[in-house]
């Protein structure tokens, strides 16, 4: 009886969401008193296991197949499935990413079992023995809402939401034993494979920019917004935009900042001619500092940034990069 | 080709989301209603395929008999039949809700117009976010699946589906009939024309009951998150703030 972690990588590249899921089930693990455990799928990802002991991992089993070279939904699953058929666990944790998702809501298919997807790692009580049921704290909305859900269930499915645990070394390290397994693959998994990739060349994105400079409906039109294009260009960082803004035309959705956009994590944004809906909010919110630009003081973005400067953004937005321009002269 | 397409009825809140006194829902007293963004999504890239290939788009909702409302939003945009899977009022969990839409597609596909080639949900529905009613419906019609879809192409018999994950993109080719979660941002989805607005009073909304077993999953109640301290330093009217707003940039290191 364990707790097993999903690790994702990509190739071999650890995603980082991926220890937050590892230090989510370790601390699953001692709550019920369990070995923490580690899965790591395709032979790319062996080199993770001594990094996965840091964090607390007892054994990490490694599949093998020679579909497993690149991701594949289908395959990631049946290899979880093998595991769980061999090894029982108590509870399976992946990340609360795209693919971890994806993955457990796959496995809970072929199981006919629950998942709860982005599970809190605050206010869950997992009960006297196995056959309890869990009560436990999951997001909604992207995170503007919570909700309390009891989980029945043999093998408990969770994903880790994203940012709600801090990826922290165990005090004591496991020793990370490689256990490497043939995982019984169904026939789907050689349909559903990767047929084409590409990488996209590194650069600033929208995800990882320290500056992200976001426009509104405010700015009012696709030109409008050539002086937030111009402010984040003197600060290395990089336009984005609300949902209006896309549902109008005036950027491409790769721009969108948002519940169903991207969720940044810049050092500064400055939010101009936004409102902040909820679903804006939960895209903006990683974000360390908020400066808000708009005409109107009680606008929801306003209330909850941290500076906020009340006028009209066309106006404001060249004055700043203006004073910029002056001291740097 | 013949396509249906999943939607979800969801309230549109604004600044908050307030919750009812018992806790069990959303307060959508003052609130609209709308689709889940992923699934208007969905809509439009059902409707594009079908003007690409011939065919017809059908449009399912499980939901209280109000979701009828989304549903003629759906026949507005032109989607050719509208069908609602009746619930008792309260949210189903997600294998009750998957075991509910496989069995209205059963039903359907039994009926003349035979199977779907192409059934498109949303990735995620916007206010509970399970990520998984899709993958199961696919799995237990035994088709495949992608889910994340940011690009969705039929040639013949295939479904050529891209989405892109931290900077990967990767390209998939599933064999017709298959199951596709999409994303907001494959497409920009059309608004209705007058036209359509005013046939989509007289569209036939079918219903299908098809209640399904209750998952593993309850919903005990929802919670409001604790409310973030406001911080707000007000750095001053319009261009005057400028100076203010830089010196914040200069003590972040950034310039």
């Amino acid at each position: 009886m364990t707790v097993l972690a999903l690790i994702e990588h990509d190739r071999g590249r650890l995603v980082p969401a991926a220890l937050e899921s590892l230090t989510f089930g370790r601390q699953l693990a001692d709550r019920i008193g369990t070995e923490l455990e580690a899965v790591t799928i395709g032979s790319t990802a062996d080199g993770l296991a001594a990094h996965l002991g840091e964090f607390g991992a007892a054994t990490v089993h490694q599949a093998h197949h020679e579909l497993l070279a690149d991701f594949s939904a289908d395959g990631w699953a049946d290899s979880v499935v093998t595991l769980i058929g061999t090894g029982n666990p108590h509870a399976v944790v992946a990340s609360g990413t795209d693919r971890g998702n994806e993955v457990l809501a796959h496995v809970a298919a072929r199981l006919d079992a629950p998942f709860v997807a982005n599970v809190l790692p605050t206010g869950l009580e997992t009960g006297a023995d196995r056959n309890s049921p869990w009560h436990l704290t999951r997001v909604r909305w992207g995170g503007s809402l919570h909700e309390r859900a009891v989980l029945h269930a043999d093998v408990k499915l969770m994903t880790a939401a994203l940012h709600r645990v801090d990826a922290e070394r165990a005090d004591t390290p496991g020793p990370a034993t490689p256990a490497p397994f043939l995982p019984v693959l169904e026939e789907r998994a050689a349909i559903t494979i990767v047929r084409d990739r590409v990488e996209r060349t590194a650069g600033v994105t929208l995800a990882t920019a320290s500056v992200v400079v976001g426009g509104g409906r405010g700015v009012g039109s696709p030109e409008g917004f050539a002086p937030l294009e111009d402010l984040a260009q003197l600060l290395g960082g990089v336009v984005g935009c609300s949902r209006a803004v896309t549902n109008n035309g005036w950027r491409n959705h790769t721009d969108q900042v948002g519940q169903t956009g991207t969720r940044i994590s810049a050092d500064v944004y400055f939010a101009c001619g936004i409102s902040g809906a909820i679903q804006h909010w939960v895209g903006a919110s990683g974000a360390k500092c908020i400066i808000a630009i708009n005409t109107d003081p009680g606008a929801n973005i306003v209330t909850k940034a941290d500076y906020a400067v009340i006028g009209d953004l066309h106006e404001v937005v060249p004055a700043i990069a203006d004073e910029i321009r002056r001291r740097r002269d | 080709m013949r396509v249906l397409i999943c939607i979800k009825r969801v309230p549109a809140p604004g600044a908050r989301i307030n919750l009812t006194a018992d806790g069990q829902a959303v307060d959508t007293t003052n609130l609209g209603f709308t689709m889940s963004p992923h699934e208007e999504c969905a809509l439009e890239a059902g409707l594009a395929l079908v003007e690409t290939h011939g065919g017809s788009a059908t449009a399912l909702t499980v939901g209280r008999p109000e979701a009828e409302e989304q549903l003629r939003y759906a026949a507005s945009l032109g989607v050719t039949s509208v069908v609602l899977v009746p619930t008792d009022g309260n949210d189903w969990d997600p294998q009750r809700t998957a075991r509910a839409i496989t069995g209205a597609v059963e039903h359907l596909e039994a009926g003349a117009d035979g199977s779907f080639d192409l059934i498109i949900f949303g990735n995620e529905s916007a206010d509970s976010g399970g990520f998984q009613v899709g993958v199961r419906v696919a799995r237990a019609l035994d088709r495949p699946v992608v889910t994340g879809a940011k690009g969705l192409t039929v040639d013949e018999d295939v479904a050529s589906i891209r989405r892109e994950i931290d900077g990967v993109q990767e390209v998939y080719e599933l064999p017709l009939p298959a199951v596709v979660g999409v994303k907001e941002g494959i497409n920009l989805p059309r608004y209705p024309t007058m036209k359509g607005r005013l046939t989509s009073r007289k569209a036939t909304v079918d219903a299908i009951n098809a209640t399904g077993e209750a998952g593993g999953q309850a919903m005990v109640t929802l919670l409001s998150p604790p409310e973030v301290a406001s911080h707000l330093v007000v750095l001053g009217d319009g261009v005057t703030a400028a100076p203010a707003v830089v010196d914040v940039l200069d003590e972040l290191g950034l310039l």
